[in-house]
């Protein structure tokens, strides 16, 4: 996985540099955006970074693309409610029905239109991705931010501590947990998957706090007299900022897909309706043997188109990110 | 050999146009001629010396044309080049000392590079380790991974390997710049080795060190803003400079020697114009001292003495009522 | 007493890679700065400058020794005391753009001096405070403040730098290569501007590797080599009668613009009473055709396509390409090995260890306010 670490600012926008680090080429580059107070007439200044940034996503063609299907999806997600044409755990209409203009996904073995319970289900699937994904993040964070900065002792307790995270197998931790409790919830679930999915933030989240300790800021930020978690959340974190933004993608990502495979397995929420829910369910009720494919090729279908959007998007932006990776 | 530039202007691509890094540059280096090309960042003397050899992603050649030894060179085409690299023209990049690859030894990285240009390392290794062993490196050297050796001996290692196949043009980009002293001398004199003894023909050596050109180069070149200010033997350049930004940058550079109590040097006041949308006139008008009405018209650059070639109005007219006053006291 | 003394100051670098072992950055390095008077601290690389630079500075820790500000030992410091001590000593380092931080504004350094050490100012006070600051420097506000990193010129970020540190009117500044990244014709007005400030009373420790830049600015020299302090004292005694090898060998390496290193050497080999090209007997050859291209170029007024000798050239036969044989010019003494491999590491020694083994050469008085170390 690419970093994505870019720094415009050494890359093409510095002032003048004599025989500095930096390519020859870039300082002809230099002079001009470095030296004009004013942009000529006519061109755009695309103002601060965070502009730039705005203005080469929306061009950028992997980007949108993902995007746009996300964005269906959620909104899909959260207007589900509303636009089901019935409840999720009714039985409106005689079972075993094929796709028709009434029910567009068919009906399940017990009657309850497929549709509406796919449109129930993205909630779920998303809000489990979402606290998976979050509780990840902030647990890799908070120990990768602090075994960077402080390095010696902390680290190698730490190092120690992820090392062992990573080796516990998490399915059969929770297949232990789901035999000792009878009920748990999607919050549950998500925090679960959260707690055994950060390690390789940590270690990402490490790695990119040795180099950027090193900076000539940080000494600065040290010189004016400020301390360590000050230093980290103002100066290292935001540089930091396009990387964190595509490892959460990562781990939305990812946590959506253990969630369909632990609901696939039955160890999901007891009372959630989730895609991996409903494929469990086709399986269970012989949905397979009794061909329904209406019933258990969705789902796994709209997994794959969301898992893969945010994959696409994910590749989009490093693109945007990084400059030198983008096509002028 | 001998490199004909002819009004050549190379411009970089960029969200907001076309950059003209170099702006019409004509020059003539002969046989054995060591050039310097100096200038200050952003002036367009690495843009010049890169374009002989390769085109970066974004350079583009808007205009002018390249003769080595009477051929063209075809800078514009980066296929038909490859045949020139390394054989007909050949650089020591920017940060040499970086340029080589971190996980391969030496001698493999070179025994690659000459592959690929068609050489046999079998013929070549001979010469190699005797030219090895006149930088002063020892011989096992290239057993060895870069990091196993020091920054001035990298950049040793680089020169032999650009060299190696004798080019007749050798562009030697700010290879002195990151070194101390010692090694910039040792490099220096290795330059004025390697010309002497005919492993390259010409040099043009890129730096902002006016100070090392004054040792090593037979004639230097000042760029200011992609144009050419002023061209001339280097010690006529040192001790009669006649355009105002190289007397200019000569009085900035502290010498051994001298102390602030002594002589207070001075800089140049203000910063090089946008290559974007370069001013009209002379490009140095609103940082020169000396400047007048018709400095808002662009001077050329004519050889105003002998093997002195200057773009300047002032120098012009210095020039020119200077051999007025010779003529008047000859027809005494 | 002096104001800053280095006392002893020793460091020793853990390497994972090059043969394993420890390297001895510093070598029990002593000297004093004083009030208001500007040092200059020279050596090339792997001297140890940098790293003496950044133990004053608190940014990496020693491994010996001490170094006393007004009489407290800063190595020893709390945090808390640390934060008083960066209102006495603060630093520029020799890349202007890394030290600001990308993402935000250039005066956000400001910024960062205002919340730990001036929040009582009222924004009034506060922006004369600013406005004093960078009158000293002589930049203009409107030039610099608001702006981004990018769009400012190198030479405006250094000096914006220096602002931040006279906003906090420390006593002694340390500038790690300052201007060594900057245009030629702004670094003199850089120099010209810490000598202004050395009349208001700032200290300034001027590490460099550019001896003409030393030589112009600071009253005293220290010159630095493989950790160890090879000779030091008024820069005038230092560079006018060198007593050490190696700041012999430093002046002749410099390169000039009115005196070749070949003169440079005659000079030297004069000075050592041996006689032009006594000493560099195979060079010679190469010296005198280096010589009559110089005198050749003079006289034929200009004439850029002179052919010049070469020497040594022994092709194999008609046509083939010159090989390189024949005499071998002497180079100036080059290190053919990285200069830590000169330290002897046995076994897995300890810091003490290494330290004990390496001492630094003794030092001795050649001339009052003149020191010299004994040959290594």
């Amino acid at each position: 996985m690419s970093l994505g670490q870019q720094q415009p600012g050494k890359t093409a926008l510095t002032g003048e540099r004599a025989g500095g680090p930096g390519d020859g080429q870039a300082q002809a580059v230099a002079a001009v955006t470095g030296g004009t107070a004013k942009a000529p007439s006519g061109a755009r200044y695309t103002g601060g970074r965070r502009f730039e940034f705005v203005y080469f996503a929306v061009r950028n063609k992997k980007f949108m693309l993902g995007f746009t299907v996300e964005v269906i999806f959620i909104v899909a997600a959260v207007a589900g409610p509303w636009l089901a044409p019935y409840s999720d755990q009714q039985f409106v209409s005689p079972p075993f029905l094929h796709p028709s203009l009434h029910h567009l996904l068919g009906t399940t073995y017990f009657g309850e239109d497929v549709f509406s319970i796919l449109l129930y289900s993205l909630r779920d699937s998303y809000l489990v991705g979402f606290l998976g994904a979050l509780f990840a993040g902030l647990i890799g964070l908070a120990v990768g931010f602090a075994a960077g900065w402080r390095g010696g002792l902390l680290d190698e307790i730490l190092q120690m501590f992820t090392n062992i995270v990573i080796m516990m197998p998490a399915l059969v931790l929770l297949l232990v947990i789901g035999a000792y409790f009878k009920t748990h919830s999607v919050f549950f679930e998500g925090i679960f998957i959260g707690a055994t999915s950060w390690p390789w933030v940590a270690r990402a989240v490490r790695a990119q706090t040795f180099t950027l300790r090193d900076r000539d800021f940080v000494d600065l930020a040290r010189m004016s007299g400020k301390r360590g978690p000050s230093i980290v959340i103002k100066d290292i974190a935001p540089n930091m900022a396009s990387y964190l933004l595509l490892v959460f993608i990562l781990l939305f990502a990812g946590s959506m897909l253990l969630a369909v495979s632990y609901d696939f397995l039955g160890l999901g929420p007891t009372n959630g309706v989730s895609l991996g829910d409903m494929m469990n369910k086709a399986e269970l009720w012989s949905g397979l043997t009794l061909h329904m494919w209406w019933w258990f090729i969705p789902p796994g279908l709209v997994m794959t188109l969301i898992v893969a959007a945010l994959y696409i998007s994910n590749v989009g932006l490093d693109e945007v990110f990084n400059p030198k990776l983008r096509e002028l | 050999m001998s490199l004909k530039i002819e009004d050549l202007r190379v411009a970089y691509q960029s969200l907001r146009g076309d950059v003209q890094a170099v702006d019409g540059v004509s020059l003539f280096i002969a046989d054995g001629e060591i050039m310097g090309l100096a200038g200050e960042s952003g002036c367009g003397k690495s843009t010049l010396g890169n374009s002989l050899i390769f085109m970066e992603g974004r350079m583009k050649v808007t205009g002018g044309k390249v003769e080595l030894d009477g051929r063209p060179l075809p800078i514009s085409d980066n296929r038909a080049m490859n045949h020139f690299r390394l054989r007909d023209v050949s650089i020591i990049p920017q940060y040499a000392m970086s340029a080589l690859n971190p996980t391969r030894k030496v001698g493999r990285m070179a025994s690659d590079l000459l592959k690929s240009r068609g050489a046999r390392y079998e013929t070549v290794i001979e010469e190699f380790m005797r030219r090895i062993a006149l930088v002063g490196l020892p011989e096992d050297v290239l057993d060895r991974y870069p990091f196993e050796l020091s920054g001035g001996m990298r950049q040793r290692v680089t020169m032999v390997i650009s060299t190696l196949l004798n080019p007749s043009l050798l562009i030697a980009d700010e290879v002195t710049s990151a070194l101390d002293v010692s090694t910039q001398r040792a490099v220096g004199e290795m330059l004025m080795e390697f010309r002497d003894r005919g492993f390259v023909k010409s040099m043009i050596v890129i730096t902002h060190d006016l100070s090392i050109l004054a040792q090593i180069a037979d004639s230097i070149l000042i760029m200011y803003a992609g144009k050419l200010a002023e061209k001339a033997s280097a010690a006529t350049i040192i001790d009669h400079p006649l355009h105002p930004y190289t007397q200019r940058l000569l009085a900035s550079l502290p010498e051994v020697g001298v102390r602030y109590e002594d002589a207070a040097l001075t800089g140049i006041p203000g910063r090089p114009p946008s290559l974007l949308s370069p001013p009209s006139g002379c490009r140095f008008r609103d940082r020169c001292p000396f400047a007048f009405e018709k400095c808002a018209e662009d001077p050329p650059f004519i050889e105003l003495r002998p093997g002195h070639h200057v773009a300047c109005w002032k120098a012009e007219g210095e020039v020119a009522s200077e051999s007025a006053l010779q003529v008047r006291e000859a027809a005494r | 007493m002096s104001m800053l003394e280095m006392d002893k100051l020793s460091k020793v670098y853990k390497s994972g890679t090059f043969g394993g072992g420890l390297k001895p950055a510093l070598r029990q390095v002593s000297f004093n700065i004083d009030q208001g008077e500007v040092v200059s601290l020279i050596g090339e690389s792997g001297s140890g400058k940098s790293t003496l630079g950044k133990i004053i500075l608190r940014l990496i820790s020693a491994s010996g020794g001490r170094v006393l500000f007004d009489g407290t030992d800063i190595l020893g410091l709390k945090p808390s005391q640390l934060h008083d001590y960066y209102r006495n000593v603060q630093g520029v380092f020799q890349d202007p753009f890394s030290s600001y931080n990308p993402l935000y504004k250039a005066d956000r350094v400001f910024e960062l001096v205002r919340q730990e050490y001036f929040g009582h100012l009222s924004q009034q006070q506060w922006d004369e405070k600013v406005q004093a600051a960078l009158e000293t420097v002589a930049l203009n506000p409107a030039d610099v403040i608001n702006k981004f990193p990018h769009q400012l010129s190198g030479g405006q970020q250094q000096r914006l730098l220096v602002a931040r540190a006279l906003l906090l009117d420390v006593k002694l500044l340390i500038a790690d290569e300052i201007i060594s990244m900057l245009d030629a014709s702004t670094r003199v007005d850089v120099l010209n501007m810490l000598v202004a400030l050395k009349r208001k009373g700032l200290a300034v420790l001027f590490i460099t590797h550019d001896l003409s830049l030393g030589n112009y600015i600071s009253d005293r020299t220290v010159i630095l080599r493989y950790g160890a302090v090879v000779e030091m004292g008024d820069t005038e005694k230092v560079f006018g009668q060198p007593q050490h090898s190696y700041t012999r060998h430093l002046l002749t390496a410099v390169p000039q613009l009115h005196r070749r290193w070949q003169a440079a050497d005659a000079e030297r080999h004069a000075a050592d009473g041996l006689g032009a090209g006594g000493a560099n007997g195979a060079g010679a050859g190469m010296t005198g055709a280096q010589v009559s291209t110089f005198g050749a170029d003079a006289s034929s007024g200009g004439g850029q396509s002179q052919r010049y000798s070469k020497s040594g050239l022994h092709p194999l036969k008609a046509g083939a390409p010159p090989v390189a044989t024949g005499a071998r010019p002497s180079l100036m003494e080059l290190e053919d090995q990285p200069w830590h491999s000169r330290f002897r590491v046995r076994g897995g020694p300890s810091v003490a260890t290494v330290l004990a083994n390496n001492p630094p050469p003794a030092l001795v008085q050649f001339e009052p306010g003149h020191f010299v170390a004994v040959e290594e």
